[in-house]
């Protein structure tokens, strides 16, 4: 039984990886691969947030990183030897500037995708969480962060075509368009790879030694600090990882959506992030996963049918994780929720009392032979 | 040298408007220690306020004092913010006092809320809300009073706030079938505020020209800190309000009603940020994106500033006003034309509006570096910095 509970998730998620592709149409199969990726800076943010206590209102510049670099590589990558990518002859930038170089060679690309994110968290984390900067000062200094970075990629047609972004539909990879339906099948099942391997990640992280000083921190930083640790070592390090994953995602959403704008850091989007964490419950790895899946999944049905009122319908779940669901959906679950309701239309569970009278099934026939209620009344 | 002080006054004009929008946040936020991401909305709710009374002044009876709305815009645009803070304090803030992390999630989703409600808002889509809110509110009593007791109590007010917002949900959509009803109020087009005859015009010093507009913001700004300053120095319910930002606890023991302090400081807070809403619409056009252009600005002169203090609000909010435009406006390059190749190359890389706000907001985290807690921090000592 209990072998059975271990392996049937991933039996279950095995067979999504092998049938999802089969049944579901490309475009959607696309949407999911889209959001799955999401799922990977979801986890970055559960562990700086929910583990840690600290909300990162920015980590859209890590996110977007990561989708540049990547975005920057397939760029290079369609072109003929010797030319430059198409914008550059719109600004007259008549050389490729010194930075687009490296990117010529996918393993530096591959590098930089997760290295160039952590390092930029890395540093910011470390100058914030130096001077004891935290709570909503560090939110406000995050998105403000955000802000700058989004206006720097914004501004800057010369260097990274600005406001338009890059397009990486067109190049190929091993032959293969980029945009092609078997070519997103293949990015799906990496991306699913990706979202497990985040989550075991996570999860090594958040277990053990590493994960109860995160936990410290969340709880009490002062007295974790007086007893001899030091909060700013683990805050960076782990900051430096959220950074990590997200430019992870970000790669993996970009090759997926064929594009890569300063749009990926934008203040709103990053706290959406926040909310789909919150949403499928913070603190909770398989939360942070689910609550992105199922919200974009739901942005993007809402989307089709009534545009105008997602918005209210957001805003909405924002209120009510805040207010009734502080734990997300997987938290009410794991506390019993369901048996809440359960209890309040009917049918209240038996309280299991020390020493468990009301299981203990001896108790139970002598109650049947006594003809008695539960509750104790006749 | 007219260059120079004609980029101060401008300079200094820009920072007015965001003292103004920074000086509610700050005294909810010093104050209350409450992170209000809704601000720009309330912002936004003023232009939209300036806009109705002007349209009310353009035609009709009221058409002779056309000249003199934006006086009777501004105390309307600080009732109406005002008590649409004083709204979201009592349904929602309410409740999150001392979780300010979930209260910042929680207004951010309020001022999605705002923004798509006045793209969306029409007469049927009111008369939908009112009647839903109403049949809310009412269906408990209608109910039998024993049900209150039973155990699926909380599931049957949920189940009868669900069937409220249907009935008003299915009231909206079919009154939008009558056109008239299903006009929106404002769109998402930006809405275009006339400024009256006499802030359109420009005063001539000499050597600077002042336009009329932002003398006048400079003004208002002056008048709001005056009073603002007033109000909690010297008035009985501002001196409350410090009692219990001091001391919550021995406030009550003394007899403060602090919940109705609590109220009172939220909403003398959004109030100023429908005035400063007023200030910005003479600026130019206004939309409902209009406070996420706001929001960060906002919350930089509140770190920047140091929490609690009013003066630090206004030294900051004034410094990045007038730093931000005198880079991004890329005039000291006019001002001395003499300058070194590199300097020069690199004035002109951060003259945009949007490259200037990249370098003064990369100053700013590099100052706090050495000020962590902002240019006038609070004295004392405590754990918790």
């Amino acid at each position: 039984m209990a072998k059975w509970r271990t392996w049937l998730p991933w039996l279950l998620l095995v067979a999504a990886g092998l049938i999802l592709p089969a049944i579901l149409p490309p475009f959607r199969l696309n949407l999911l691969g889209r959001f799955l990726s999401l799922g990977i800076v979801a986890l970055g943010i559960d562990l700086i947030w929910g583990f840690t206590g600290m909300l990162s209102l920015g980590q859209g510049i890590f996110f977007a990183l990561g989708g540049y670099a990547v975005g920057m590589h397939l760029q290079l990558l369609a072109l003929p030897p010797g030319e430059l990518p198409e914008f550059f002859g719109l600004y007259g930038v008549k050389a490729l500037p010194a930075f687009w170089q490296p990117f010529h060679s996918p393993l530096f690309t591959a590098l930089c995708i997760w290295v160039l994110p952590a390092l930029v968290a890395g540093v910011l984390g470390y100058l914030v969480f130096r001077n004891r900067i935290k709570g909503v000062y560090f939110s406000i200094l995050t998105q403000a962060a955000l802000l700058v970075f989004f206006n720097f990629f914004n501004g800057q047609q010369k260097l990274i075509n600005g406001t338009n972004g890059l397009k990486t539909d067109t190049a190929r990879i091993f032959g293969e368009l980029v945009g092609s339906d078997s070519m997103q099948r293949n990015l799906f099942w990496l991306t699913l790879v990706l979202v497990v391997a985040a989550w075991a990640l996570c999860r090594w992280l958040t277990r053990g030694r590493f994960g109860d000083a995160l936990i410290a921190i969340r709880d009490d930083e002062p007295r974790l600090r007086f007893t001899g640790y030091n909060p700013t070592a683990y805050k960076t390090l782990v900051f430096a990882i959220a950074g990590a994953m997200a430019g992870v995602s970000g790669a993996l959403y970009t090759v997926q959506s064929g594009i890569v704008s300063p749009q990926y850091m934008a203040v709103p989007f990053s706290i959406e992030m926040v909310i789909w964490v919150a949403v499928g419950g913070r603190g909770t790895l398989i939360g942070a996963v689910l609550g992105a899946v199922l919200i974009n999944y739901a942005k993007s049905l809402v989307s089709e049918q009534l545009p105008e009122t997602w918005l209210f319908i957001q805003g909405g779940l924002f209120l009510l994780v805040v207010t009734a669901l502080p734990d997300g959906l997987v938290g009410w679950w794991r506390q019993g929720g369901p048996r809440q309701i359960q209890a309040m239309v009917g049918w209240p569970p038996l309280a299991p009392t020390y020493p468990g009278l009301d299981l203990d099934p001896a108790v139970q026939a002598e109650r049947e032979a006594l003809g008695s209620t539960p509750g104790g009344a006749p | 040298m007219d260059l120079l002080y004609d980029t101060l006054f401008n300079g200094l004009a820009i920072g007015s408007v965001l003292v103004l929008a920074a000086l509610g946040l700050a005294v909810v936020f010093g104050l209350m220690g409450v992170i209000n991401m809704a601000h720009g909305e309330l912002m936004m709710l003023g232009a939209y306020t300036t806009f109705v009374v002007q349209n009310l002044f353009k035609n009709g009876p009221l058409e002779g004092l056309f000249p003199l709305y934006i006086l009777v815009a501004i105390p309307l645009a600080f009732l109406v913010s005002g008590l649409a803070g004083l709204l979201l304090e009592k349904t929602v803030i309410r409740r999150l006092y001392g979780r300010p992390l979930e209260t910042l999630l929680a207004t951010w989703g309020v001022s999605l809320i705002l923004q798509q409600f006045v793209r969306s808002v029409s007469s049927a889509f009111v008369i939908g809300l009112l009647v839903a809110v109403a049949l809310g509110l009412v269906a408990p009593r209608l109910l039998p009073r024993a049900w209150s007791q039973r155990r699926w109590a909380p599931v049957l007010g949920v189940v009868s706030w669900v069937m409220a917002g249907l009935v008003g949900i299915a009231l909206a959509s079919g009154l939008g079938g009558v056109r008239v009803l299903d006009q929106p109020w404002f769109s998402a087009r930006n809405i275009d505020v006339t400024a009256p005859v006499w802030l359109r015009g420009s005063v001539d010093l000499g050597a600077v020209n002042m336009p009329t507009a932002r003398l006048f913001i400079i003004a208002l700004t002056a008048l709001a800190l005056v009073a603002v300053h007033w109000f909690l120095q010297k008035s009985v319910w501002g001196i409350r309000i410090r009692a219990v930002t001091q001391n919550r606890s021995m406030s009550d023991c003394l007899g403060i009603p602090t919940e109705t302090v609590d109220a009172l400081t939220f909403l003398v807070g959004s109030g100023l940020a429908g005035v400063a809403g007023v200030a910005v619409t003479l600026l130019g056009s206004v939309g409902p994106n209009l406070g996420g252009n706001y929001i960060v600005d906002c919350f930089m002169v509140v770190v920047l500033g140091g929490v609690g203090k009013l003066l630090g609000t206004v030294v900051a909010a004034l410094g990045i006003g007038v730093l931000s435009y005198v880079i991004g406006s890329g005039s000291l390059l006019l001002v001395w034309p003499a300058m070194p190749a590199g300097l020069n190359e690199l004035i002109t890389f951060f003259a945009t509006t949007s490259m200037a706000k990249v370098l003064v907001f990369a100053l700013v985290v590099v100052f706090l570096q050495f000020r962590p807690a902002g240019l006038f921090p609070q004295k004392g000592r405590m754990v918790e910095a």
